[in-house]
Protein backbone atom coordinates (compact mmCIF):
# COMPACT_ATOMS: atom_id res chain seq x y z
CA UNK A 1 0.00 0.00 0.00
CA UNK A 2 1.33 3.75 -1.09
CA UNK A 3 0.01 6.42 1.87
CA UNK A 4 0.93 9.42 -0.20
CA UNK A 5 1.60 12.43 2.24
CA UNK A 6 -1.00 15.74 2.17
CA UNK A 7 0.49 17.96 -0.15
CA UNK A 8 0.71 21.13 2.60
CA UNK A 9 0.63 23.73 -0.21
CA UNK A 10 -3.12 22.86 -0.74
CA UNK A 11 -4.42 23.21 2.92
CA UNK A 12 -2.54 26.42 2.65
CA UNK A 13 -4.05 27.09 -0.27
CA UNK A 14 -7.59 26.29 0.79
CA UNK A 15 -6.93 28.68 3.22
CA UNK A 16 -6.01 31.33 1.38
CA UNK A 17 -8.72 30.64 -0.65
CA UNK A 18 -11.42 30.65 2.24
CA UNK A 19 -10.24 33.58 3.14
CA UNK A 20 -10.14 35.80 0.06
CA UNK A 21 -13.64 34.77 -0.08
CA UNK A 22 -14.85 36.39 3.30
CA UNK A 23 -13.00 39.26 2.15
CA UNK A 24 -14.02 39.11 -1.14
CA UNK A 25 -17.82 39.34 0.23
CA UNK A 26 -19.10 42.60 1.81
CA UNK A 27 -18.68 41.32 4.99
CA UNK A 28 -17.03 44.19 6.08
CA UNK A 29 -18.57 46.80 3.54
CA UNK A 30 -22.11 47.82 4.28
CA UNK A 31 -24.95 46.48 1.55
CA UNK A 32 -24.63 42.81 1.97
CA UNK A 33 -22.98 40.55 4.92
CA UNK A 34 -22.94 37.03 5.92
CA UNK A 35 -21.00 33.92 6.13
CA UNK A 36 -21.21 33.07 2.61
CA UNK A 37 -20.36 34.62 -0.64
CA UNK A 38 -22.66 31.93 -2.73
CA UNK A 39 -24.69 32.34 -4.96
CA UNK A 40 -24.46 35.59 -6.38
CA UNK A 41 -27.31 37.59 -6.74
CA UNK A 42 -28.78 40.86 -8.56
CA UNK A 43 -30.75 43.25 -6.82
CA UNK A 44 -33.59 44.91 -8.94
CA UNK A 45 -36.22 47.51 -7.61
CA UNK A 46 -39.67 47.52 -8.84
CA UNK A 47 -42.11 49.97 -7.52
CA UNK A 48 -41.93 49.84 -3.74
CA UNK A 49 -40.22 46.30 -3.80
CA UNK A 50 -37.02 44.73 -4.09
CA UNK A 51 -36.36 41.70 -6.36
CA UNK A 52 -33.45 39.65 -5.26
CA UNK A 53 -32.35 37.13 -8.09
CA UNK A 54 -29.66 34.51 -7.66
CA UNK A 55 -28.53 31.31 -9.54
CA UNK A 56 -29.08 28.01 -8.27
CA UNK A 57 -28.76 25.60 -10.92
CA UNK A 58 -28.64 21.58 -9.93
CA UNK A 59 -30.36 22.80 -5.90
CA UNK A 60 -33.60 20.64 -5.28
CA UNK A 61 -36.51 23.41 -4.58
CA UNK A 62 -36.84 21.15 -0.89
CA UNK A 63 -32.81 21.57 -0.53
CA UNK A 64 -33.61 25.54 -0.11
CA UNK A 65 -34.10 27.67 3.17
CA UNK A 66 -35.54 31.21 2.58
CA UNK A 67 -35.65 33.14 5.90
CA UNK A 68 -36.08 36.83 6.08
CA UNK A 69 -35.79 39.50 9.35
CA UNK A 70 -35.72 43.07 9.06
CA UNK A 71 -33.83 44.12 6.46
CA UNK A 72 -32.56 41.11 5.20
CA UNK A 73 -32.75 38.04 3.26
CA UNK A 74 -30.85 34.97 3.95
CA UNK A 75 -30.35 32.08 1.02
CA UNK A 76 -29.62 28.58 2.27
CA UNK A 77 -29.01 25.51 0.92
CA UNK A 78 -26.88 22.83 -0.37
CA UNK A 79 -26.16 21.70 -3.92
CA UNK A 80 -25.52 17.66 -4.42
CA UNK A 81 -24.29 16.15 -7.75
CA UNK A 82 -25.08 12.74 -7.72
CA UNK A 83 -24.13 10.06 -10.18
CA UNK A 84 -24.35 6.22 -10.51
CA UNK A 85 -21.26 4.61 -8.74
CA UNK A 86 -20.27 2.58 -11.97
CA UNK A 87 -19.98 5.66 -14.36
CA UNK A 88 -16.53 7.32 -15.22
CA UNK A 89 -16.07 10.75 -15.22
CA UNK A 90 -14.39 12.36 -18.35
CA UNK A 91 -14.97 16.06 -17.07
CA UNK A 92 -15.76 17.29 -13.82
CA UNK A 93 -16.38 21.58 -13.62
CA UNK A 94 -19.34 21.70 -11.82
CA UNK A 95 -18.57 22.49 -8.21
CA UNK A 96 -21.41 20.82 -4.54
CA UNK A 97 -21.78 21.88 -1.08
CA UNK A 98 -23.62 23.90 0.93
CA UNK A 99 -23.98 27.61 0.95
CA UNK A 100 -25.41 30.13 3.34
CA UNK A 101 -25.47 33.79 2.86
CA UNK A 102 -27.42 37.04 3.82
CA UNK A 103 -27.91 39.89 1.80
CA UNK A 104 -28.97 43.15 3.31
CA UNK A 105 -31.18 45.61 1.47
CA UNK A 106 -31.52 49.37 1.84
CA UNK A 107 -35.02 49.15 3.88
CA UNK A 108 -36.68 47.25 6.16
CA UNK A 109 -39.26 44.40 4.50
CA UNK A 110 -42.73 43.46 4.99
CA UNK A 111 -42.09 40.10 5.94
CA UNK A 112 -45.51 38.53 5.48
CA UNK A 113 -45.61 39.81 1.89
CA UNK A 114 -42.29 37.96 0.96
CA UNK A 115 -42.90 35.94 -1.97
CA UNK A 116 -40.45 33.29 -3.28
CA UNK A 117 -40.39 31.26 -6.56
CA UNK A 118 -37.81 29.36 -7.95
CA UNK A 119 -37.90 27.60 -11.68
CA UNK A 120 -35.46 26.51 -13.73
CA UNK A 121 -32.36 26.93 -11.35
CA UNK A 122 -33.24 30.64 -11.12
CA UNK A 123 -34.86 31.99 -7.21
CA UNK A 124 -36.52 35.18 -7.58
CA UNK A 125 -37.48 36.53 -3.86
CA UNK A 126 -39.91 39.95 -4.32
CA UNK A 127 -39.69 41.80 -1.20
CA UNK A 128 -41.86 44.58 -0.71
CA UNK A 129 -40.88 47.20 1.29
CA UNK A 130 -42.42 47.99 4.44
CA UNK A 131 -45.49 50.28 5.14
CA UNK A 132 -43.06 52.31 7.69
CA UNK A 133 -39.86 52.63 5.10
CA UNK A 134 -42.27 53.67 2.40
CA UNK A 135 -42.00 57.91 1.95
CA UNK A 136 -44.98 59.75 2.54
CA UNK A 137 -45.69 62.52 0.74
CA UNK A 138 -46.57 65.97 3.00
CA UNK A 139 -48.91 68.09 1.92
CA UNK A 140 -48.17 71.96 2.81
CA UNK A 141 -50.26 74.04 4.43
CA UNK B 1 -20.53 14.18 1.50
CA UNK B 2 -21.05 18.05 1.11
CA UNK B 3 -19.26 19.72 3.99
CA UNK B 4 -17.58 22.00 1.21
CA UNK B 5 -18.25 25.55 0.87
CA UNK B 6 -19.72 26.68 -2.12
CA UNK B 7 -17.59 29.34 -4.24
CA UNK B 8 -19.01 31.43 -6.78
CA UNK B 9 -17.53 31.89 -9.76
CA UNK B 10 -17.55 34.34 -12.26
CA UNK B 11 -19.45 32.80 -15.78
CA UNK B 12 -17.16 32.20 -18.83
CA UNK B 13 -17.89 34.18 -21.77
CA UNK B 14 -17.92 32.57 -25.04
CA UNK B 15 -14.97 32.82 -26.84
CA UNK B 16 -15.33 31.41 -30.66
CA UNK B 17 -13.71 31.40 -33.74
CA UNK B 18 -17.24 32.80 -35.94
CA UNK B 19 -18.46 35.68 -34.50
CA UNK B 20 -22.10 35.95 -33.40
CA UNK B 21 -24.58 38.23 -34.87
CA UNK B 22 -27.12 37.97 -32.30
CA UNK B 23 -27.86 40.39 -29.89
CA UNK B 24 -26.95 39.94 -26.16
CA UNK B 25 -24.51 37.69 -23.99
CA UNK B 26 -23.39 34.44 -24.53
CA UNK B 27 -21.68 32.61 -21.78
CA UNK B 28 -19.96 28.74 -21.65
CA UNK B 29 -22.10 26.59 -19.06
CA UNK B 30 -20.54 24.51 -17.15
CA UNK B 31 -20.41 20.67 -17.66
CA UNK B 32 -19.77 17.66 -16.30
CA UNK B 33 -19.53 14.65 -18.95
CA UNK B 34 -19.88 10.48 -17.49
CA UNK B 35 -19.77 7.44 -18.82
CA UNK B 36 -21.62 4.56 -18.11
CA UNK B 37 -21.96 1.20 -19.73
CA UNK B 38 -24.59 1.92 -22.24
CA UNK B 39 -24.01 5.73 -22.49
CA UNK B 40 -22.32 9.15 -22.36
CA UNK B 41 -24.02 11.65 -20.04
CA UNK B 42 -23.52 15.41 -20.15
CA UNK B 43 -24.82 17.88 -17.82
CA UNK B 44 -24.68 20.99 -18.30
CA UNK B 45 -25.88 23.97 -15.80
CA UNK B 46 -28.03 26.70 -17.59
CA UNK B 47 -30.70 28.18 -14.93
CA UNK B 48 -33.09 30.61 -16.66
CA UNK B 49 -33.44 27.90 -19.46
CA UNK B 50 -36.57 26.60 -19.51
CA UNK B 51 -37.38 23.34 -21.74
CA UNK B 52 -38.95 25.15 -24.39
CA UNK B 53 -35.54 27.16 -25.37
CA UNK B 54 -33.29 24.24 -25.58
CA UNK B 55 -31.56 23.91 -28.72
CA UNK B 56 -29.33 20.98 -29.12
CA UNK B 57 -28.39 19.84 -32.39
CA UNK B 58 -25.42 17.09 -33.91
CA UNK B 59 -24.18 17.90 -37.14
CA UNK B 60 -21.09 15.97 -38.50
CA UNK B 61 -20.16 14.56 -35.19
CA UNK B 62 -20.58 18.10 -33.30
CA UNK B 63 -22.82 18.71 -31.05
CA UNK B 64 -24.26 21.90 -30.57
CA UNK B 65 -25.75 22.51 -26.84
CA UNK B 66 -27.90 26.35 -27.30
CA UNK B 67 -30.05 27.13 -24.34
CA UNK B 68 -31.73 30.95 -24.89
CA UNK B 69 -32.45 32.82 -21.77
CA UNK B 70 -35.06 35.18 -21.72
CA UNK B 71 -33.98 38.77 -20.24
CA UNK B 72 -36.95 40.33 -21.10
CA UNK B 73 -38.32 40.08 -17.61
CA UNK B 74 -35.78 42.39 -16.11
CA UNK B 75 -36.20 44.66 -18.88
CA UNK B 76 -39.23 46.15 -16.41
CA UNK B 77 -37.05 46.47 -13.42
CA UNK B 78 -34.47 48.93 -12.18
CA UNK B 79 -31.17 47.10 -11.40
CA UNK B 80 -29.46 48.47 -7.80
CA UNK B 81 -27.07 46.43 -7.20
CA UNK B 82 -25.24 43.20 -9.33
CA UNK B 83 -23.36 40.53 -9.40
CA UNK B 84 -23.59 38.55 -12.13
CA UNK B 85 -24.63 38.92 -15.60
CA UNK B 86 -27.42 37.34 -17.73
CA UNK B 87 -27.02 36.05 -20.86
CA UNK B 88 -27.51 32.69 -22.88
CA UNK B 89 -25.43 29.59 -23.37
CA UNK B 90 -23.82 27.94 -26.01
CA UNK B 91 -21.10 25.39 -26.27
CA UNK B 92 -20.17 22.38 -28.63
CA UNK B 93 -18.56 19.13 -28.25
CA UNK B 94 -17.61 16.68 -30.53
CA UNK B 95 -19.24 13.52 -30.05
CA UNK B 96 -17.24 10.03 -31.09
CA UNK B 97 -19.32 7.97 -33.66
CA UNK B 98 -19.31 5.55 -31.43
CA UNK B 99 -22.46 7.11 -30.28
CA UNK B 100 -26.30 6.40 -32.03
CA UNK B 101 -27.17 9.89 -33.15
CA UNK B 102 -30.88 8.53 -33.27
CA UNK B 103 -31.10 7.90 -29.93
CA UNK B 104 -30.00 11.11 -27.94
CA UNK B 105 -32.14 12.04 -25.80
CA UNK B 106 -32.18 15.59 -23.22
CA UNK B 107 -34.26 16.37 -19.68
CA UNK B 108 -33.66 19.79 -18.15
CA UNK B 109 -34.70 20.24 -14.21
CA UNK B 110 -33.31 23.04 -12.03
CA UNK B 111 -31.37 24.56 -14.52
CA UNK B 112 -29.52 21.47 -15.52
CA UNK B 113 -29.68 19.86 -18.95
CA UNK B 114 -28.39 16.71 -18.84
CA UNK B 115 -27.98 15.08 -22.42
CA UNK B 116 -27.63 11.13 -23.01
CA UNK B 117 -25.75 10.24 -26.04
CA UNK B 118 -26.14 6.17 -25.82
CA UNK B 119 -23.75 4.17 -27.47
CA UNK B 120 -24.50 1.95 -30.69
CA UNK B 121 -25.05 -1.49 -30.90
CA UNK B 122 -21.35 -2.36 -32.45
CA UNK B 123 -19.90 -0.06 -29.92
CA UNK B 124 -21.29 -2.33 -26.57
CA UNK B 125 -18.48 -3.99 -25.38
CA UNK B 126 -19.82 -7.44 -25.62
CA UNK B 127 -19.00 -10.58 -23.27
CA UNK B 128 -17.60 -13.52 -25.19
CA UNK B 129 -18.53 -16.88 -23.03
CA UNK B 130 -15.65 -19.61 -23.00
CA UNK B 131 -16.85 -23.04 -24.10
Amino acid sequence: MVIRARDPFASLLGLQRSMENVMGSDWFGGRTSGSGVFPLVNVFSDGDDFVVVAELPGVKKEDLDIQVRGDTARIRGKKTIAYDESASVHRRERAAGEFDRTVQLPDQIDVAKVNAEYRDGVLTLRLPRAESAKPRTVAIN
Amino acid sequence: MVSQEVAPREKRELQQAEERTEAGKFFNPYADIHENERAVIVSLEVPGVDKSSVDIQLVKGVLTVKGTVDAAKYASLRSIYSEYDVGSYVRTFAVSPKIDASAISATITDGVLRIELPKSKEALARRIAVS
